[in-house]
């Protein structure tokens, strides 16, 4: 029996769990690039979790994206042959998967973050002793605030935000994620 | 060799080197520098249309009844907005087309200067790419590109933005010889041994079915040709989606018709029970498939397409090969030939005995009548008198385009065009024109319904300046009738603004715009009036007045599976009603 509802668009339920991939794009750096990618995120209604985009090479004018998504499997593989249906795209490389076959559980993952912390007293001292424990360094302070410059993983850095936060935590800038695979090869 | 000359001239003389013959476009201020440059040379034809959806639709037909890509010519603002639905009908059906629109200068951009738009953020989702071309320096580069990237794997529309200052600027020509895209290389040699495995399954299949598209014909007519050699020499059945017909000749045995939605109930039931299914450039779109989840369930699959994000997007499949139609075909019949094992021929014989049975169902049947024009009759008349002739299709969207698909049959490729993707009301009459303007000394009709013609009606006026023989074939039932259809399917037969109030007088209006006008009311009259249309030279109205509430049937209803068609003769009225049930409604 059908117990679909009737209608000409078909309505699946998805019982599958989401994965979440970073996909390293390489585009030609001209105008409207950038919106071409985000345009298709958003007319496909793919999620963007973190994004990150410059230039790697100047004379060839080549510039890298780093997104991250989350999606079912199978749709994954869709938007990176949607990616590379682009025509500025030149290749999209799936870091987490090729991670994953070089049995590393991911790929290089960090990002930067900038902190400001304000308060005094007892606040402020603990800011800046856990600041030295998460290896955050000091790149502005007066005697009401300081700002901590941060590198690394992404839950490392979100721990310390957390932190911070009953300690007179202002507000933050990150960079979203900068990733490579290790070893030897390139992309 | 460089030459010196300004950007209107490199527009013509890129278009001329590109071996364009004909251009649809409307002319207005930020294009004005291109339009006296045409003035001034006769290499390039403008068809003035009336519209610029028109100049779209004319070059899709333009570009799908010869393969060449179709190109657009209108200026900014309005002119481009005005051209988005054709892009997007060309992007939806994968038709190589490529526009150039006039911008306002580039100091003038972002400045809400008149008949300002942000084309290229307007058209990024419409089009394959596009470009905004700010110094001279680019231009022969960029108009060169955009003809590669429209006509090269999956076909689609570019758009090329060019301001003013542009236009008017003097820089180096550079020809197409000199220009390939530098990241841009579709691939279009298929995987052999991926190939060499679905020759491998063909030759073991018991119940295989060919299940054919539109890349079909886009692949060029040599995908057809290899095709029908392969379909002939495996024996297997074969059925197309809309956009493919005429890949395969419609009067060949081994065609079952067009699948889907409205597809015959053996080309479904084969795909629903085959045990092997070839995809050659179709998309698993959901008119085809209808349920998902019940989407021939027994069989496996291998799917040709040359756009990778196809493959395995809807449906996965067992092989997907990556490649142009015509390339993988060939290697396909390479391999079947020099293959030790050959078609299961007695399982083929048992396989051919059940369509056999699903098509003595005679699913196009549908009720005849002395007394009023039965559409599918009015149909199946036109085919006949167009037999004897060069003929061209073209239609609306709506039931008559169904109808078309299922009682016009097709032999050859090229010969269809119909907007599938993106079902555009107002594609078929300038379409038939760029058909027309593409096949002077041919027969171009546009299967039209009461409503849809009226959306690009105002190209009367193009057919008639430009003296284009396009006949105009209305399915007159004086109802949206596919609308009108669904909401008796779906919504207690309310015919909520579907009654097409206040029509106007065909023949009169053909007249005022000094085309001819023809009306047919009763069957015995039709021959007479159709042969006096394709005896016209000149464009014509046909007003065919058909029974007005005729539902299309075959029909598989809204969320049901291929092998739960509705066919026409059998169903009362009530079971039409109850047809989709529950929540479903909410849905189309
Ligand atoms: C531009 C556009 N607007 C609306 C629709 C929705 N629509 C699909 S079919 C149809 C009715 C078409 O009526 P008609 O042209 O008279 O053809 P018939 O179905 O009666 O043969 C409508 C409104 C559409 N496809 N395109």
């Amino acid at each position: 029996m059908n117990t679909q509802p009737g209608s000409a668009y078909f309505i699946e339920e998805r019982t599958e769990t989401l994965v979440t991939h970073t996909l390293s794009v390489l585009v030609d750096n001209e105008p409207g690039v950038l919106a071409r990618v985000i345009g298709l995120f958003s007319a496909r209604g793919y999620n963007i979790d973190s994004l990150t985009v410059s230039e790697v090479s100047h004379e060839r004018h080549v510039s890298r994206i780093t997104i991250v998504t989350t999606a079912l499997a199978e749709v994954i593989v869709q938007i990176k042959s949607q990616l590379e249906r682009l025509v500025p795209v030149h290749r999209v490389t799936d870091l987490t998967e090729v991670a994953k076959q070089n049995n590393h559980e991911k790929p290089l993952e960090r990002e930067l973050a900038l902190i400001k912390v304000a308060g005094t007293g007892e606040n402020r001292l603990e800011a800046l002793r856990l600041a030295d424990a998460f290896k955050a360094t000091v790149i502005d302070a007066t005697t009401e605030h300081f700002v901590f410059e941060m590198t690394g993983r992404v839950n490392k850095i979100e721990q310390f935000i957390q932190i911070m936060q009953p300690l007179g935590l202002v507000e933050v800038c990150r960079t979203g994620l900068a990733a490579l695979n290790r070893g030897p090869e390139g992309m | 060799m460089a030459e010196q000359m300004t950007g209107a001239e490199m527009v013509v003389r890129a278009l001329a080197d590109q071996g364009v013959t004909d251009i649809f476009g409307y002319p207005g201020g930020a294009v004005l520098p291109i339009y006296d440059e045409l003035f001034m040379q006769d290499k390039v034809r403008h068809i003035l249309v009336r519209h610029e959806q028109g100049a779209t639709h004319a070059a899709e037909g333009f570009a799908r009844s010869t393969g060449k890509p179709g190109v657009v010519l209108v200026t900014s603002g309005p002119g481009a907005t005005n051209a988005v639905t054709g892009l997007t009908d060309a992007l939806m059906d994968s038709i190589p087309l490529v526009c150039i629109t006039g911008q306002v200068p580039t100091h003038l951009i972002g400045s809400d200067a008149f008949q300002e738009c942000d084309t290229v953020g307007i058209t990024r989702s419409c089009t394959k790419h596009n470009y905004l071309v700010k110094t001279i320096e680019d231009l022969p580069r960029v108009l060169h590109e955009a003809f590669q990237v429209a006509t090269t794997g999956r076909p689609g529309p570019v758009v090329v933005d060019i301001p003013k200052d542009v236009q008017f600027a003097s820089g180096h020509y550079v020809g197409p010889e000199n220009i390939s895209h530098q990241t841009y290389h579709p691939k279009v040699k298929g995987d052999e041994a991926k190939i060499e495995a679905a020759v491998a399954l063909m030759m073991r299949a018991k119940k295989p079915v060919f299940y054919t598209g539109g890349g079909v014909i886009n692949s060029g007519p040599e995908a057809s040709r290899l095709l029908r050699e392969l379909v002939k020499l495996t024996g297997f059945p074969i059925t197309s989606t809309l956009m493919g017909l005429g890949s395969y000749p419609a009067a060949d045995p081994q065609w079952l018709g067009m699948l889907g939605m409205h597809g015959t109930y053996e080309a479904n039931m084969a795909m629903h029970d085959c045990d092997l299914m070839i995809n050659i450039g179709a998309r698993f779109d959901d008119r085809i498939t209808g349920r998902l989840d019940a989407f021939s369930p027994g069989s496996r699959k291998i799917h040709v397409d040359i756009d990778p994000s196809s493959l395995n997007k809807n449906v996965k499949v067992d092989i997907p090969i990556l490649g142009d139609c015509a390339h993988v075909l060939e290697d396909m019949l390479r391999l079947v030939r020099a293959s030790k094992a050959k078609p299961d021929g007695a399982a083929l014989k048992e396989w051919w005995g059940e369509i056999e049975g699903w098509r003595g169902r005679k699913s196009l049947n549908y009720r005849k009548s002395d007394k009023i024009i039965m559409p599918q009759f009015a149909i199946e008349r036109l085919y006949e008198a167009c037999k004897p002739h060069d003929t061209y299709i073209t239609t609306e969207v709506g039931q008559h385009q169904m109808w078309a698909a299922q009682y016009f049959h097709f032999e050859e490729p090229n010969r269809w065009m119909t907007s599938g993707g993106l079902g555009t009301m107002g594609y078929g009459f300038p379409a038939a024109i760029g058909t027309q303007v593409a096949h002077p000394e041919s027969l171009c009709v546009d299967i039209a319904g009461d409503a849809s013609i009226l959306m690009n009606i105002q190209e009367l006026s193009t057919a008639v300046q430009y003296r284009l023989p396009v006949k105009v074939f209305i399915l007159n039932n004086q109802y949206m009738g596919m609308v009108r259809q669904w909401q008796q399917l779906l919504h207690g037969n309310r015919h909520s603004e579907s009654y097409m109030e206040s029509l106007p007088d065909f023949v009169k209006l053909a007249e005022a715009y000094g085309a001819h006008g023809i009306r047919a009311e009763t069957p015995d009259e039709l021959d007479g009036k159709i042969a006096e249309m394709i005896d016209s030279d000149m464009p014509v109205l046909f007003d065919c007045r058909v029974a007005s509430l005729a539902n299309c049937f075959p029909m598989i209803p809204s969320g049901k599976a291929h092998n739960e068609m509705l066919l026409g003769d059998d169903v009362a009225e009530e079971e039409i009603e109850k047809a989709i049930e529950g929540s479903g409604k909410a849905l189309v």
